[in-house]
């Protein structure tokens, strides 16, 4: 159980960031929620490079090497771009989460689909005559 | 020595003009640069299916590093195949953007439109070409981000909410992929996909890789759009602009198909997931439900941009219903109609962009009566539509015909029939527009009709460019019916 403390924290977060995702209506909190989610990977990446007792794998000429037990730096470096990747989403989510704010004046999700609902239903001429007759 | 150097190249010439089309700031110009770039990179994609033909499967060590360890670039006939299409409707479609995108899109962002569609461009042809898993998720994620710019470019406000949704989505869809690839490492070590191949098979009983299995499996459907997985579709593709639609509905999809066929066959291994896990099981019924419900959804819809977008989720159900076939004559439908779909669907949006042109709007009613004043663009839609249905002598007929033939493969003549029944669908949708634009009178108060003429030429060459093509390839199969069997042949044989 503890060994795999890592991991169960992984699991936690990824659903905490999930749920987030999926319950949340504002959209500054749903990019959040995303966050957490992808951390959690990046965790589980980290954590599986990581081995028991060993040290950061980096040897320099010159200097004496004495240790035996190496991390994989592997996924360290595939995280180095999945964070690079995360960042670059966030970003671009964000941005687009002011324009959002910029062209509805709001950034909660029901309030949002409540603004476009009249707007296709105005562009139908049969459906604005029934409105009218009501 | 360029030989040599083409599968690099294919990644580079258009990764290099992204950001020269920022730097040029004029459209004309970056326009200019984007259409060479895209033309340059059919012209490799072509060298490299005719040197993957001749003299089979190319490997390729980025940075000298060899594979395992560095990151391999492998291509063989079904990835040259999927580069050639993907090429192929980027330079097509290229061609009608300056016009297009000058009534859709402020004159100040053209540059950045270009530079988008061009990194959207790299980032699939890398995911085709690469043989490194965590490659794929990187150029996933590339093609994602451009291509969320690209919609949210929208002129409709909608198009940022459409855009917003899809960020999410694709991001979780990616991110499943990525601790699916995380998965993999953990149990084996190697990135490397046909690495993967050989050390995955003996650890089928593994719980951690079926984990991996089942995450890779929700992650490329999100991506894929396939039902019930496809919410983010319809609306990216109704509100993005016509040309990034016309660019994304033909490419997009099917390079994420090319990744599940991929990683199905040549990374868990066909013996793995279609006889250890109930992957037919699965994709079966949701490829009809895509099938039947996304036609009749699109049957009713009122912007015709939407209807074709339904209609493609309905496509993809038609490439993975091959897919779930499990036989090479399955697989080969499923390819066909990637390639095929691209070609109709390109087409169709095309003329679409056409109509915005003209009309500002894609709705069917201000549609009415339009046909005799713009005979060719609604000439392509009809043509188009005629492929899309399947009817005899188009491409979508070739690609339903070895759909048919492969369900009866297997004795399933219920499933012929379904497929009958959803062409009709497909049949009653693509009506609906002929019967607005030929067979109703246009409306008194159609603030559209002083416009509507004929869409520029720019924008209706193509756009025949590519009917031409639906009708060539409804006729001569010896390309995409012949690589698509070879390509299929090779997924069987133990994937590369």
């Amino acid at each position: 159980m503890i060994e795999h403390f890592n991991y169960w924290m992984v699991f936690a977060l990824m659903m905490t960031g999930l749920y987030m995702v999926v319950a949340r209506g504002n959209l500054v909190k749903k990019i959040i929620g995303l966050n957490i989610f992808q951390s959690s990977v990046f965790l589980l990446f980290i954590s599986m490079g990581k081995v028991a007792g060993g040290t950061a794998p980096i040897v320099v000429d010159g200097i004496a090497n004495t240790a035996t037990r190496y991390s994989n730096p592997l996924p360290h470096v595939l995280i180095l771009t999945a964070i690079v990747v995360g960042i670059a989403t966030t970003a671009l989510g964000l941005a687009l989460v002011v324009r959002i704010r910029e062209a509805y004046g709001s950034i909660e999700e029901d309030e949002i689909h409540r603004q476009d609902l009249p707007a296709p239903a105005a562009a139908r001429p049969a459906a604005s005559q029934r409105r009218g007759r009501a | 020595m360029l030989a040599t150097q083409l599968p690099a190249l294919q990644i580079i010439v258009p990764m290099l003009s992204a950001p020269l089309c920022v730097l040029l700031r004029s459209g004309r110009a970056a326009w200019l640069l984007a259409a060479l770039a895209s033309w340059a990179s059919l012209g490799i994609a072509a060298a490299l299916l005719a040197r993957v033909l001749d003299v089979g499967a190319i490997s390729y060590a980025v940075g000298g590093w060899p594979p395992p360890w560095g990151i391999e670039l492998a291509i063989d006939p079904l990835n040259a195949f999927v580069l050639l299409i993907v090429t192929g409707i980027a330079a097509v479609v290229i061609c009608a953007a300056p016009q297009s995108i000058a009534r859709e899109i402020p004159a100040e962002k053209a540059g950045l439109y270009y530079s988008a569609y061009l990194l959207c461009l790299t980032a699939l042809l890398g995911i085709t070409l690469t043989g490194d898993a965590f490659n794929v998720f990187v150029f996933l994620e590339i093609s994602s981000l451009s291509s969320y710019a690209l919609i949210a470019m929208g002129r409709d406000r909608r198009a940022l909410v459409a855009s917003f949704q899809y960020l999410i989505m694709g991001t979780i869809g990616a991110t499943f992929i990525l601790i699916s690839i995380g998965l993999l490492y953990m149990l084996t070590g190697t990135l490397n996909m046909a690495d993967l191949l050989q050390r995955l098979p003996p650890l089928a009983d593994n719980r951690v890789m079926q984990a991996a299995f089942a995450f890779f499996t929700v992650g490329v459907a999100l991506k894929v759009a396939l039902f019930p997985l496809h919410y983010w579709l319809p609306n990216a593709y109704a509100f993005a602009p016509s040309i990034a639609t016309a660019f994304l509905a033909a490419t997009a999809t099917k390079v994420s198909l090319y990744v599940l066929l991929r990683f199905y066959y040549g990374v868990f291994g066909a013996d793995f997931s279609f006889a250890a896990m109930p992957l037919s099981e699965i994709l079966l019924p949701l490829s009809l439900a895509a099938i039947l419900i996304a036609s009749i959804v699109a049957a009713f819809q009122r912007d015709v941009k939407r209807l074709l977008a339904y209609s493609s989720v309905a496509q993809i159900g038609y490439m993975t219903l091959g897919v779930a076939l499990a036989s090479a004559s399955g697989l080969t439908a499923a390819i066909v109609h990637l390639f095929n779909h691209a070609l109709i669907k390109s087409a169709l949006f095309l003329a679409l962009a056409g109509v915005v042109y003209r009309l500002g709007s894609t709705h069917i009613e201000q549609m009415a009566g339009l046909g005799k004043r713009m005979p060719w663009t609604f000439g392509a839609f009809v043509l188009g539509g005629l492929s899309l249905i399947g009817v005899p002598l188009t491409a979508g007929f070739v690609s339903k015909w070895y759909l048919v033939l492969a369900a009866l493969e297997k004795g399933w003549w219920w499933l012929a029939l379904l497929l009958g029944l959803s062409s009709l669908i497909a049949v009653i949708y693509v009506w609906r527009v002929v019967e607005a634009a030929w067979f109703r009178e246009p409306q008194a108060d159609d603030a559209g009709r002083i416009e509507a003429r004929e869409a520029p030429l720019s924008i209706l060459l193509p756009t025949w460019l590519l009917v031409a093509a639906n009708f060539y390839f409804g006729i001569d199969t010896t390309l995409s019916v012949g690589v698509a069997s070879e390509a299929a042949q090779m997924l069987l044989g133990g994937g590369r």
